[in-house]
């Protein structure tokens, strides 16, 4: 399942959440994530919620989290562990490279 | 294993014009989308010369158009970088990492993509003040300040479409003349949020240490004083440079890295290969000739394809 981490939730969803997660922040004008929005939808779909949460948050309408962790490009995917950052990628890749990627991190 | 009829490599709109092409032609064609799905195309913003879209349409929009039109015609995708080809042999091969397809015919439209800098600090500082998106990452320099390097039509398109959000954005080209069209020339002129800085080159980019950019080291390139600026992003439109990696020593290509093709067709030097859009022209480089050049590469290979079964 395919989370929507906003300014008011990320607390509670990311930072303190038991098990790994993948944000990633977007924006709807930003080509590169809309091509990457089908890959973290599928990959959302097929990894276990138990091991690695996947969500999005909106750069536009959450500029308080975006600011917080200093993004400043887009797409930028964040793996929070913990409630720290483990890992950054930043543009857009295709989905076999993003999984092997989160599977690294995620053991 | 399973022998395709026709591998495509590349996701921009000459690898989905061949797919709809070769998808129609019932050959089933096998698409490899690649490390940018959707290709150049996805960093821009509103396409208005594409035919067909009286009113313009957003270059992300229109890729993901092509993609569900080649999908409709059952073009096998697939959302992976090939890491090696081998076309040694009749049956060409096309390698996933240890995954091998093998197919009768390759299209190769692995396209362009946009020239760095080429700097240490430029790597390190990529999504922390260094962008290769202007219009993806605009936005995070509201009132603030930006330089762009560059002197071609896309360097005063970025420029000009930066100026919505920056405080200031500051042209940095190292000759004192642009070679970008009149028009766009003109428009950036006259946009009083442009200040130009000629015959100037980057040096550096500053702030590694403090983990963004602060500042960049300019070169005069007449007088060579090099001075600093605090800056807080740094964007390039310094040109393009084809994808063809992957075909060094196997592909015959040009000076500049482009695939040949024979005149007037998208053959390459290896029987059974044909090459399309922007890695195999330097010259026009456009969604359109990229298209129909995609559209030529998928009726060559089914021509090829009639004649090798004899």
């Amino acid at each position: 399942m395919e989370h929507s981490f906003t300014d008011d939730n990320f607390q509670n969803e990311v930072l303190k959440s038991d098990v790994p997660v993948l944000v990633d922040f977007w924006a709807p004008w930003c080509g590169p994530c809309r091509m990457m929005a089908p890959v973290i939808e599928e990959l959302a779909g097929e990894i276990d919620g138990a091991k690695l949460k996947i969500g999005k948050c909106n750069v536009d309408e959450n500029p308080g989290v975006a600011g917080q962790f200093n993004v400043m490009s887009i797409p930028t995917f964040l793996v929070f562990k913990g409630g720290k950052v483990v890992d950054t990628f930043v543009g857009g890749m295709a989905k076999q490279a993003m999984k092997d990627k989160l599977d690294k991190t995620i053991g | 294993m399973e022998t395709r009829d026709v591998i495509i490599i590349g996701s921009g709109p000459a690898g989905w014009t061949a797919a709809i092409y070769a998808a129609r032609a019932d050959l089933k064609p096998v698409l490899f989308e690649g490390p940018e799905p959707g290709g150049q195309l996805t960093t821009t913003t509103e396409v208005e010369n594409f035919p067909g879209f009286p009113k313009g349409i957003l270059g992300p929009e229109l890729m993901a158009n092509m993609r569900e039109q080649a999908k409709r015609f059952e073009t096998e995708i697939i959302s992976d970088k090939v890491t090696a080809v081998d076309f040694s042999s009749s049956l060409l091969k096309v390698m996933v990492g240890d995954t091998v397809y093998e197919s009768k015919t390759v299209i190769v439209s692995t396209g362009a993509t946009a020239r760095r800098l080429g700097l240490d600090s430029e790597k390190a500082l990529y999504g922390k003040g260094v962008s290769a998106c202007a219009t993806c990452d605009g936005f995070f320099f509201k009132n603030k300040n930006v330089i762009i390097v560059g002197g071609g039509d896309s360097a005063m398109e970025e420029a000009n479409f930066l100026t919505r959000f920056a405080a200031k954005v500051y042209l940095v080209h190292r000759r004192d003349a642009f070679r970008a069209s009149k028009v766009m020339q003109e428009r950036t002129f006259a946009n009083p949020k442009i200040e130009v800085i000629w015959n100037t080159a980057v040096e550096d980019i500053l702030g590694t240490e403090v983990g963004h950019v602060t500042g960049v080291k300019l070169k005069d390139t007449v007088s060579g004083v090099v001075r600093e600026m605090a800056i807080d992003g740094v964007f390039a439109a310094i040109g393009h440079e084809p994808n063809t990696a992957l075909f060094k020593g196997i592909l015959d290509l040009d000076e500049k890295g482009y695939i040949k093709t024979v005149p007037g067709s998208t053959r390459t030097n290896v029987p059974g290969v044909f090459a399309a859009g922007d890695v195999q022209d330097a010259k026009y480089r456009q969604a359109i000739s990229a298209a129909g050049t995609g559209c030529m590469a998928a009726l060559e290979a089914e021509k090829f394809l009639a004649e090798s079964a004899g």
